[in-house]
């Protein structure tokens, strides 16, 4: 390779960020483990790790009852068990009438919660929570394992439920 | 003399009537003032006043001019903070009183140790720290962000009895300085399997929300300022994505991560909060926008008039999908209208303030606004809301959300001891 055709190859490799400050520090995939905590509806982004209902179950009592009640019957905040009809517009939104995909509660709980205590559960927490959750809407048997395999092949009740308000803008 | 004789019912005078100086002549209903008492020197005349602030603060005599505030407690829940229309004035709000929502208190953030990291479907990951941003060329834009659910109290099936503040102070307007994202985005260098872009806060809840990448691309901006300074805490320092004219939920605060994929990630606020339930029982999602809204807050409830006579009637128009084109103004209910001055500059996506002069003659008075914005769009008449929309089942609370993206009319009734309540009409 003749040092002109490399000289013109490097500039090319690099000539889109020529022009602006380029001030970005590169980021491996390591680098971004920690804050890496996206789940998306198709599973992409579920950590490895499983629980279950059972295991669930004195978590929700010792991290989560305190506010969302006993068995996840509604307390200081949100009831997260039960699937009133939805009447009207103000309905109460819960998870098993409204939530459309089952990936968003480990999503959310990894994320967000315990409310004081964020990031503070381990994946597999976060799996069980999910679980105990998911079963005590009768959304999945008791027995159930909860995995990155099966928490996106659980089906919602009201998976179908939306419209997009206005579509080009999803272009 | 220009023309003053009313241009619609109850008094409405041409919205010309007082510009560019010089007096005006007002025909019908004349008030005559009461003599003046004498002048006297007021005791600060008298002596030295107070040592400047090295940060100013209001006058203590305008204690009044706060946010209301939803859990000032600081209870396990979110906490509102809304801006105080009714006595602000002008197209900025002060960065002390700009709305705040915040789902588990305001971070503080040490600006040396945050990073906001591009990651996903780039062909470059890449990390910045603030003072890597701060080197980057910058753009300022006036834009307004509200709340998906502001307004939201106008959904109930009777008026809420409310004011401004409470029921449309979830929107604020502000100079916003940053970065513009594609510059970011092309420095990362977008994969084009990549159609969204989901951003993420630092904050304790980690709030996440898919955006389109078209709108990553097209005006959103890593904001570092808002009217001059700094971020304030509640508004995102030391970094906030800025959406404009979108739903303020996804104008994520305390930004620290954008993840570019092939597809929205169904976070809780996008697949639950923000998904307006429709009277079938199927749900809006990806609302996005702010729709073409306006509402007067000059007068309207707690601004009682003093009597009858002059007052100018003004308010807030605004549309996520441009400029304000037009608003009209009613003293009637309706039954006519006259077009409000609009106060220059007139900008895309930020608030707009209308003006218009009044002659009250003491009687009951109904007065509503209605927007257009530059790309045609009308602000709904209650009753075109309401159609496509729905009713809450139940009169909600001051503050309450029984649904979201209310852009309907709101309507104040005076009534001739010149309080003002607020009313559907």
């Amino acid at each position: 390779m003749s040092t002109l055709r490399f000289l013109t190859l490097a500039v090319f490799s690099t000539g889109t960020f020529a022009a602006g400050p380029n001030l970005g520090q590169p980021l491996t995939s390591a680098d971004l483990s920690a804050w890496s905590i996206n789940v998306l509806p198709d599973g992409t982004g579920l950590p490895p790790g499983s629980g279950t209902a059972a295991k669930g179950a004195p978590l929700f009592a010792q991290k989560c009852a305190h506010c969302h009640g006993e068995g996840g019957k509604g307390g200081i905040n949100a009831s997260l068990v039960g699937a009133p009809p939805i009447k009207s517009i103000d309905s109460p939104k819960t998870i098993a009438n409204f939530w459309p995909y089952a990936t968003t509660l480990f999503d959310f709980i990894r994320r967000a919660m315990p409310w004081q205590q964020p990031r503070s559960l381990t994946d597999d927490e976060v799996y069980s929570l999910s679980a105990y959750i998911l079963a005590m809407n009768k959304l999945i048997g008791e027995q159930d394992e909860m995995n990155a395999q099966t928490l996106p092949k659980v089906r919602m009740p009201n998976r179908d439920g939306f419209i997009p308000r206005f579509p080009e803008k999803m272009q | 003399m220009r023309n003053t004789v009313p241009v619609a019912g109850n008094g409405l005078l041409d919205r010309r009537a007082f510009l560019r100086g010089g007096a005006a002549l007002i025909s019908g209903y004349i008030v005559q003032p009461a003599a003046a008492e004498p002048l006297a020197d007021a005791p600060w005349s008298k002596e030295p006043g107070m040592l400047v602030p090295a940060y100013g603060v209001p006058s203590s005599h305008e204690k009044a001019a706060a946010r209301m505030l939803s859990n000032p407690k600081g209870e396990p829940r979110t906490q509102h903070a809304r801006t105080p229309h009714h006595l602000l004035q002008g197209m900025t709000t002060p960065n002390g009183l700009h709305f705040v929502i915040s789902h588990a208190g305001d971070p503080d953030i040490d600006p040396q140790m945050h990073r906001l990291a591009i990651h996903g479907l780039v062909k470059r990951p890449l990390v910045f720290t603030l003072e890597a941003l701060a080197r980057y060329p910058m753009v300022s834009r006036f834009t307004f962000v509200e709340c998906g659910g502001n307004s939201a109290p106008l959904f109930s099936p009777e008026p809420v009895q409310a004011g401004v503040q409470a029921l449309h102070g979830l929107a604020s307007c502000a100079e916003w300085t940053g970065v513009p994202l594609s510059a970011l985005l092309e420095e990362a260098g977008v994969d084009p399997k990549a159609r969204w872009m989901v951003a993420e806060g630092a904050d304790a809840p980690h709030l996440s929300r898919s955006v389109p990448l078209a709108k990553a691309l097209d005006d959103a901006m890593i904001a570092l300022y808002q009217n001059g300074e700094r971020l304030m805490p509640g508004n995102g320092y030391p970094m906030r994505l800025l959406l404009p004219g979108w739903e303020g939920n996804m104008n994520v605060k305390w930004l620290r991560r954008l993840e570019l994929t092939a597809a929205p990630a169904m976070t809780y606020y996008e697949s639950r909060t923000y998904a307006p339930i429709l009277p079938d029982g199927k749900a809006y999602r990806f609302y996005f926008l702010q729709e073409v809204k306006s509402f007067i807050t000059h007068p309207s409830p707690g601004l009682a008039l003093k009597g009858p006579g002059f007052y100018e009637i003004s308010g807030i128009a605004y549309s996520g999908n441009g400029r304000i084109a037009k608003v009209m103004v009613s003293a009637d209910g309706g039954a006519t209208w006259a077009q409000a001055a609009l106060q220059e500059p007139v900008l895309s996506k930020a608030f707009t303030r209308f003006r218009i002069p009044w002659q009250w003659n003491g009687a009951p008075a109904v007065l509503q606004s209605r927007a257009w914005d530059e790309a045609g769009n009308v602000q709904p008449t209650r009753a075109q809301l309401v159609a496509l929309r729905g009713q809450a089942s139940r009169v909600s609370a001051p503050t309450g959300f029984p649904s979201q993206h209310f852009n309907g009319p709101t309507t104040w009734a005076i009534d001739p001891a010149g309080s003002v309540r607020h009313v559907y009409a």
